[in-house]
């Protein structure tokens, strides 16, 4: 059973991953209700700690939260002692000491999720950790993949487009899309590759143009502008002419080829304006998943009640 | 000890006698007592009796060998008195078997200064429990800019200059380094080989496990470069250049080149980076964090295969403590760093002579008599051999013994030891400095 | 962690069927449980099924305005037997839903509880919904099932239809429509089988016997 979710690995393999998909799809059953709102977590706290900014994010995760009936709580970092220089492990043992029962966290630096669940008796969920992990984001676009390409994903032709190296929603989603059967192929910049990808299962190329024609989805990374400083890239402008989903590359697509983004989307630069709004875009629609997604992950950790044995 | 056998301590005639053992040093091998008069070897032969009076030390069924030398430690007197002390961090030597040690300058304020070099003497020959020598900055402040005052640390006995924690990236001020310590005869510039541009940001071994953790990478090539400037400067210039903590499989062909080709270059390594891996930090352990990091099977390899040949001249521990608030934090928030000094020759043991990889010999070759010449003690008494006249700076290993680490109950005064929870074979049983017994029965005297 | 796989793979376990109290299990799931009766063959089944579609019908002058809901798992192939009975002497056939009650139950974290299903309940206001499930034994499942319903619309009337009522009931509930009143001991195991479910039909009566001598 589940304890923490703070990788893609603690899901349990492509089983593990299938069965949280199919736990989502009675979940966004009830989120399509007109009482989106089910009492299975009554009693329950679940706590966000963000030690950054993410109000999508967390408003995804709170929201899932209130719909399981839960009581939620924001630990909100620009507001609280951690500016007072309180450090990690005494906010966690203070949360911990209110009994809550789970812990969603958020963190600039990787693994900070994996501390805190060392600390902490309540469920510990990853929400973003440095460059490490985002689970939960990678659930909700296997999931979003699932309902267009499913039930199987065995075989999907999936190009993950930008900065590999610093993203986690690539290692997560790598992971998924893999356990799942899909075939990966990173592209970008040799730069914002990861160093070395011993045990990744991925082709990598920095040649967008070259393997559009054949993939089935396009799942596009956002760029950050910090990178240009640290010389990994020289401007946003040649970055969107080489690896940038433009109009004219779109079109080179097949017609049933998937454009997805984590978000949010720079548009005009990783993402033309016009193909995030296209047909072929689920840019929307993984938003709307992720609160089904995250009931799933919340229902799992702290109410189906232990291993069905 | 009881109250018994410290008042027939005090009464005794000064004799120490170490009975039964088996005696190792750079000259070889016999069974042999041990008689210690005064801080000097007065008689070392198989079978003889010690003189009514004496402190008998048991040594039945262990290794007599000279007080192991660490040449890299981090005793954080002055400065951070939080996490070790010259006393806490001396007793923790003792326990491992050392009779000397060298401190690094890092310290607040840095040992950049004679006053501080002097400072750290008083304070250590006031605990006596370890030779404690202070390693001097190469520039002031650590700052890689102008150069320390080689001259006067050295005339208080420092031998070794280090910005140690800091790399000196600044190839020039290197280069003035190493031709203003060839007026400095035994003088020895030991550099932390990282090229602080290359490992900017990265917090562990660049390679599978820092991409798959996402967390950034320090090259195995920032401390090679380094040791490549290095070694062609050392080699223009004639000076003595020592690698600290060398950690990977590159540098060690080149120091292995460099020494072929005459160059007066010696090199370290820990014992963590003989052991483990860069997959140590799986699990996000800021025990397993420290500078240079923990690399890859490939470089450990490489590793042992250097310290057989002797290109590697001694294993050093870079006995870093750190309070358990600074390391209970996220991996890339903690700093660099972890205790060794107490635990280096049992792991030593169990890790590389028990599977055969180094004789029992080699092994404490690497921890004593090599390091002691690699920093001039051998001049000064330490590292053997124990034969009379010599000063006595000893160590008893139980080779046998078996024991767990717990990081709360090594005598440092931080716990951050990534041997935490390891079972270790052989320990130090007794260790007498300068003839004084600092930790008899696995126990420090005081 | 795999709760529908794990669902289907211990459909004995996992399936809604209702357990005593909350933690204690009824010994569905006992090893030594042995078969003590067949209460029901596939005939049997038959009939009383068409008995209770008659039933509703009677009761409601009419179909038009009934709602089968079934619980899952075996609730909806019932109600699925019953709608179809229904439509072969009424000239309408009656509404269909699913229900998973399993976000709406009373020990959620204390057992392994996992959702069963979809839950695909057609409108339901204004109409007559009849609730159908295999057993009837604590109540505990019922009452979740009005929960679960009644955030989904406001029906005119709920009705309860069972195809087995074994007594032991915790909460002030009965059924409408009963296939077999069947009494038995709280550590029995009342197991209905369905071809759509578990390959034939038929409905049989398991105990432990250490159990009973404990019951004693």
């Amino acid at each position: 059973m589940m304890e923490h979710l703070l990788s893609v690995d603690d899901l349990g393999g492509r089983a593990g991953i299938e069965s949280m998909l199919d736990l989502t799809d009675s979940f966004l059953e009830v989120t399509q209700r007109d009482i989106p709102k089910v009492p299975a977590l009554r009693g329950k706290t679940v706590v966000s700690l963000f030690y950054e900014d993410s109000t999508r994010t967390r408003l995804s995760f709170e929201t899932a939260a209130k719909r399981l009936s839960a009581d939620t709580m924001t630990f909100s970092v620009s507001t609280s002692s951690v500016n007072k220089g309180e450090s990690l492990l005494d906010t966690v043992q203070t949360i911990d000491a209110m009994g809550v029962d789970s812990i969603v966290v958020r963190h600039p630096a990787a693994g900070a999720p994996h501390r805190v669940a060392s600390w902490t008796s309540a469920r510990v969920i990853n929400a973003g950790d440095g460059c490490h992990e985002h689970p939960t984001q990678a659930l909700l676009d296997a999931f979003t993949l699932r309902r267009h390409r499913g039930p199987s994903l065995d075989g999907c032709r999936i190009a993950i487009v930008g900065d590999v190296r610093h993203s986690r929603v690539a290692r997560s989603n790598v992971m998924a899309f893999h356990a799942l059967g899909c075939e990966l192929t990173l592209v970008g910049p040799p730069t914002l590759m990861p160093e070395r990808l011993d045990g990744w299962p991925v082709a990598v190329t920095p040649d967008l143009d070259h393997v559009l024609p054949d993939v089935d989805v396009v799942y596009l990374l956002r760029i950050q502008r910090e990178r240009i400083g640290q010389a990994l890239f020289p401007s946003l402008r040649e970055y969107a002419a080489r690896w940038g989903l433009t109009v004219e590359r779109a079109a080179r697509c097949k017609p049933d080829t998937l454009v997805m983004h984590p978000g949010p989307m720079n548009r005009g630069i990783e993402i033309a304006g016009e193909v995030a709004d296209s047909a072929r875009s689920l840019v929307t629609e993984q938003v709307g998943n992720g609160v089904a997604v995250r009931m799933a992950v919340l229902w799992s950790l702290l109410g189906s009640g232990g291993p069905i044995v | 000890m009881s109250r018994d056998e410290m008042s027939r301590d005090e009464m005794s005639n000064g004799e120490v006698f170490v009975q039964g053992g088996r005696v190792i040093d750079a000259t070889g091998e016999r069974v042999a007592d041990v008689r210690v008069v005064d801080g000097t070897i007065v008689e070392v032969g198989p079978a003889l009796a010690p003189s009514a009076g004496a402190t008998v030390l048991d040594a039945a069924g262990c290794v007599v060998a000279p007080g192991l030398v660490d040449i890299q430690v981090h005793f954080r007197e002055p400065g951070r008195e939080d996490s070790e002390t010259i006393e806490t961090g001396s007793r923790a030597a003792a326990l491992g078997g050392c009779t000397a040690v060298v401190c690094m300058p890092n310290t607040d304020p840095p040992i950049d200064d004679a006053a501080v070099v002097q400072s750290v003497l008083d304070r250590a020959r006031v605990v006596g429990l370890c030779d404690v020598r202070p390693a001097g900055c190469i520039t002031k402040g650590r700052r890689g800019e102008e150069l320390a005052p080689l001259g006067e640390l050295y005339d208080l006995g420092v031998r070794v200059f280090t910005d140690d924690g800091d790399c000196v990236a600044d190839a020039l001020v290197m280069r003035h380094a190493f031709e203003y310590a060839a007026a400095l005869p035994g003088a020895v510039l030991a550099q932390h080989a990282e090229d602080p541009a290359l490992v900017r940001g990265g917090h562990m071994h660049e390679g599978a496990w820092s991409a798959r953790l996402g967390i950034p990478g320090r090259p195995a090539v920032a401390e090679s470069t380094i040791v490549a400037r290095d070694l062609q400067l050392a080699k223009r210039t004639g000076g003595r250049y020592h690698v600290l903590h060398l950690s990977c499989a590159e540098s060690a062909a080149l120091v292995r080149a460099a020494k072929a080709d005459g160059v007066r270059v010696t090199a370290e390594c820990t014992p963590q980076h003989l052991v483990l891996t860069d997959e140590a930090c799986a699990h996000f352990d800021p025990a397993f964090k420290m500078n240079p990091p923990l690399r890859e099977q490939a470089d450990v390899d490489a590793l042992r295969a250097a310290l057989l040949d002797g290109t590697i001249d001694a294993i050093a521990t870079d006995h870093a403590p750190h309070t358990p608030e600074s390391k209970d934090v996220p991996f890339e928030e903690a700093p660099p760093g972890m205790l060794g000094v107490e635990t280096a020759l049992a792991v030593v043991l169990t890790t590389l002579v028990e599977p055969g990889i180094l004789t029992l010999a080699q092994a404490i070759g690497a921890l004593s008599w090599q390091p002691a010449r690699v920093v001039g003690l051998d001049a000064e008494g330490h590292g053997g051999p124990i034969v009379a006249g010599r000063p006595a700076n000893l160590c008893v290993i139980d080779p046998a013994h078996s024991w767990s680490v717990d990081g709360a109950r090594l005598a440092s005064k931080s716990r951050n030891s990534p041997w935490d929870g390891w079972k270790l074979t052989g320990k130090v049983r007794h260790t007498i400095y300068a003839g004084v017994p600092t930790v008899r029965d696995h126990e420090p005297t005081r | 962690m795999s709760p529908q796989q794990a669902g289907e793979s211990n459909a004995r376990d996992s399936s809604g069927r209702e357990v005593a109290g909350a933690v204690e299990d009824a010994g569905a799931g006992d090893a030594g449980a042995v078969l003590r009766t067949h209460v029901f063959d596939a005939v049997d089944l038959r009939r009383a099924l068409t008995r209770i579609a008659h039933e509703i019908v009677e009761r409601n002058h009419g179909a038009d305005d009934v709602v089968l809901v079934g619980l899952y798992t075996r609730g909806v192939a019932l109600a699925r037997r019953l709608a179809s009975a229904i439509a072969s002497f009424e000239a309408v056939e009656p509404a269909l839903g699913a229900l998973d009650v399993a976000f709406y139950r009373d020990d959620i974290g204390l057992r392994p509880v996992a959702p069963l299903g979809p839950t695909e309940v057609p409108d339901v206001s204004g109409k007559v919904v009849v609730l159908v499930d295999d057993v009837l034994f604590t109540g505990r499942t019922a009452r979740a099932a009005l929960d679960a319903l009644l955030e989904l619309g406001r029906p005119r009337a709920v009705q309860l239809a069972v195809l087995v009522d074994r007594g032991h009931r915790e909460l002030p509930l009965r059924a409408d429509y009963v296939g077999k009143n069947l009494p038995t001991r709280s550590s029995e195991d009342v197991r209905v089988r369905l071809a759509e479910v578990d390959g034939d039909d038929g409905v049989d009566l398991w105990g432990v016997p250490e159990r009973e001598d404990r019951d004693r």
